[in-house]
């Protein structure tokens, strides 16, 4: 493969595209195909062959604005369609070549003008199914790029000067991270890709995989070009079988290429990579419990160092990214450094890939410049709180985030300014909250959580988790007294100091910002024996009434 | 060092072939323990004391680090599930939206806790974590399908659907 075979590839695809007049496109993710996509999908093909007019209809991945599914989008119009059934299929297919239809039609021109594609650039165009959509897309041009015209360290030189930071949520500096496994020792080197989607109440990552999989494997393997590693994998969650089965014909369809396999674009590079299967362990997002499940042990973290740079799967250098930061290489690769880096804020650089889901209107998957301002996302994109509620918190990170107030919306969303607000990035949830939602409930919620998902090897955890769930639950059930919330703070210190690894140490974090923010609702349970949002199921004892 | 024979498979269950099959193409190594586990589960639908003998033996893996590996994951289970299964998700964007509501009916109406089967072995009632349809929730999984913007009642009607099956 070289690069003038890509561009035959994508010229022949563009040639077959362009004997249909019309494109439809019908989104298929998961929220989407729940609502009768597919049956949408097989009544516009027939539809459109009943009709005599060159249709093409075309499943895809994520279109984003989830609420207003299922989503079709009729180019080259550009005209999308929400709430669409099967049954709106004879009317989409013949107005096509007139006026669109009206009833149909969705005005989500705020929404999507807010937002930056650099991750989901081909979410909604491409058949996540087929390699020459994505091929047709500029797709494998930045892994030839790199293969034919640059050395490895200047593709890891483009990687830093793109200011890419880790998009698990950690935010270590990507490229940083790149040549400390370029230069460990050792002729055999890994390149692994966390899937392991454990937020609950994020799926970036997800769509990612199954709506634009070789965006992944691209990613990938221009790392591990640049790491100097031969083999890669790719760790599941089992939760996602879509995403599984995406992945497994798309690495063949990359193999079919020879994108994949020896000797890539006649270079001596080879590269493979293998699936790995999650098993429902929250804890295996951290990496090094990741790597033991790899090894198909119990997924329990290990003292670091040896980081899994220098001593990681079997014992060799690993290099270990999230999905989505593999999904942002091929672009910076393509678009060079300074492009990325000129997108974002001054620490923060790039886009973000947010689940925005909750109490808002417009739930779905966004993708913003880093920078921008929560209240944007919430008001502009976000379409605001519905129901006549009102905002009372953002809730970022998931397990290891916190809840962010209301009247903090002016903040910009950068990894360094989300941890000073006590919460962090994370891997990209962003879950709206408003006066229904109960703040000890959710830093209760979060503990029971990590409690049930701490992995027990080390104690601050294992038992510091379960301790703050009693003392938490006691809260919610009006029993608690000033001490316990005394204590819980306490334990929430030790909790956060001393455990082994990440889940534990971010633990507390739930419970520290809603502490910080929302002390009165605490008080307000332990003193009054009340829940203001009303949501705490509160037995008053009949003496206390009498 | 004698060749190792992996031993034979526990019964003419033509399933065991395709649990055997992915041992043999991860070449009988140790690291296909989970992917092993993850094919018994989706062939017999739970893993009994036999299949995970089987597979530590023919992986050469200890028995106790195998029983360790099923237990640590929530994925693999002990038990069989029942006729059908009805999950609810739990993960924050559904817990929000009021799955704890959804979580309470289904445990009234079937007289069990998450992750026990009804005592007619009808219907298993689970919790996940997070099933990846955040934008839709509360989700619930009726048999696998994914049904989201779920009431109370929506899981009740099933509940009785299948019940009167």
């Amino acid at each position: 493969m070289t690069i003038e075979e890509l561009e035959q590839i994508a010229e022949s695809v563009r040639q077959e595209n362009a004997k249909f007049d019309y494109e439809v496109n019908v989104c298929m993710d998961l929220a989407c195909a729940s609502q009768g996509s597919d049956k949408l999908r097989d009544a516009l093909v027939k539809a459109a062959e009943a009709s005599g007019k060159k249709v093409m209809v075309r499943r895809t991945g994520c279109m984003g604005p989830c609420s207003a599914g299922p989503l079709v989008r009729v180019d080259p119009e550009e005209t999308l369609y929400s709430h669409v059934n099967a049954g709106h299929a004879e009317a989409i297919v013949s107005s096509l070549g007139g006026e669109p239809v009206a009833a149909l039609q969705c005005d989500l021109n705020e929404h999507f003008d807010k937002q930056v594609r650099v991750v989901l650039e081909n979410a909604g165009q491409i058949d996540p199914e087929k390699i020459d959509d994505y091929i047709c897309r500029d797709g494998y041009k930045a892994l030839m790029t790199a293969l034919l015209e640059m050395t490895p360290n200047g593709v890891i030189h483009r990687i830093t000067e793109s200011g890419l930071r880790g998009r698990g949520g950690g935010g270590y500096p990507t490229g940083l991270k790149w040549s400390t496994v370029a230069k460990a020792n050792g002729d055999l080197k890994y390149v692994v890709c966390n899937g392991d989607e454990g937020d609950p109440g994020a799926f970036m990552d997800r769509s990612v995989m199954e709506g634009d999989p070789h965006r992944v494997i691209e990613g990938m393997a221009i790392a591990a070009y640049a790491v100097g590693a031969s083999k890669g994998f790719i760790y599941v969650r089992a939760e996602y079988p879509v995403a599984v089965a995406r992945l497994t014909t798309a690495l063949r369809e990359a193999r079919r290429r020879g994108l994949l396999g020896s000797n890539i674009g006649g270079t001596t590079f080879s590269f493979d990579v293998e699936i790995r299967l999650g098993a429902g362990a929250f804890v295996c997002g951290e990496e090094t419990a990741l790597i033991a499940s790899i090894e198909g042990r119990r997924g329990t973290p290990k003292p670091r160092p040896p980081y899994p740079a220098v001593s990681g799967l079997w014992g060799k250098p690993t290099l270990l990214n999230n999905v989505e930061t593999y999904a942002n290489v091929a672009p910076i690769v393509r678009n060079g450094g300074k492009w990325f880096a000129n997108m974002g804020s001054e620490r923060s650089k790039g886009t973000k890939v947010f689940a925005l889901t909750g109490k808002i209107a417009n739930t779905g998957l966004i993708e913003v410049p880093l920078g921008i301002k929560l209240w944007e996302i919430i008001e502009v994109i976000g379409g605001g709180v519905p129901g006549g509620h009102t905002l009372k918190a953002i809730q970022t990170g998931g397990p290891s985030g916190g809840c962010i107030p209301a009247d903090m919306m002016g903040l910009g969303v950068s990894y360094d300014a989300l941890m000073a607000a006590g919460s962090i990035m994370g891997s990209g949830g962003m879950i709206v909250m408003d006066d229904t939602s109960c703040m000890v409930n959710v830093a209760r919620f979060f503990i029971e959580f990590c409690m049930t998902e701490s992995c027990g090897k080390c104690i601050p955890c294992r038992a510091g988790t379960a301790q703050m769930y009693t003392l938490l639950t006691r809260i919610c059930e009006g029993t608690g007294t000033m001490e316990d919330l005394e204590l819980l703070e306490d334990l929430c210190s030790t909790v956060k100091e001393a455990s082994l690894c990440g889940l534990g140490q971010t633990a507390p974090n739930p419970v520290l910002s809603t502490l910080k923010y929302f002390r009165n609702e605490y008080i307000e349970h332990i003193e009054h024996k009340r829940c203001p949002a009303g949501v705490c199921n509160i037995h008053i004892p009949a003496e206390v009434l009498a | 060092m004698p060749a190792f024979t992996p031993p034979p498979l526990p019964s003419d269950d033509k399933r065991w072939k395709i649990v055997n099959g992915t041992m043999r193409k991860n070449g009988f190594a140790r690291y296909a323990l989970i992917e092993t586990l993850h094919t018994v589960q989706s062939s017999f639908g739970y893993l009994d004391d036999d299949a995970i003998r089987f597979v530590a033996n023919s992986l050469r893996v200890p028995l106790s680090q195998a029983y360790g590996v099923v237990t640590f994951y929530h994925y693999f289970s002990l038990k069989p599930p029942g006729k059908h299964t009805v999950t609810i998700c739990a993960g924050t964007a559904c817990y929000i939206k009021g799955a704890d509501k959804l979580v309470a009916a289904a445990e009234k109406r079937l007289g069990i806790v998450p992750g026990q089967t009804s005592k007619d072995t009808e219907i298993s009632l689970m919790t996940a974590r997070c099933v990846g349809a955040c934008s839709r929730a509360p989700v619930v999984l009726f048999d696998g399908e994914v049904a989201g913007e779920v009431a109370a009642e929506h899981v009740l009607e099933q509940l009785e659907r299948w019940a009167v099956e």
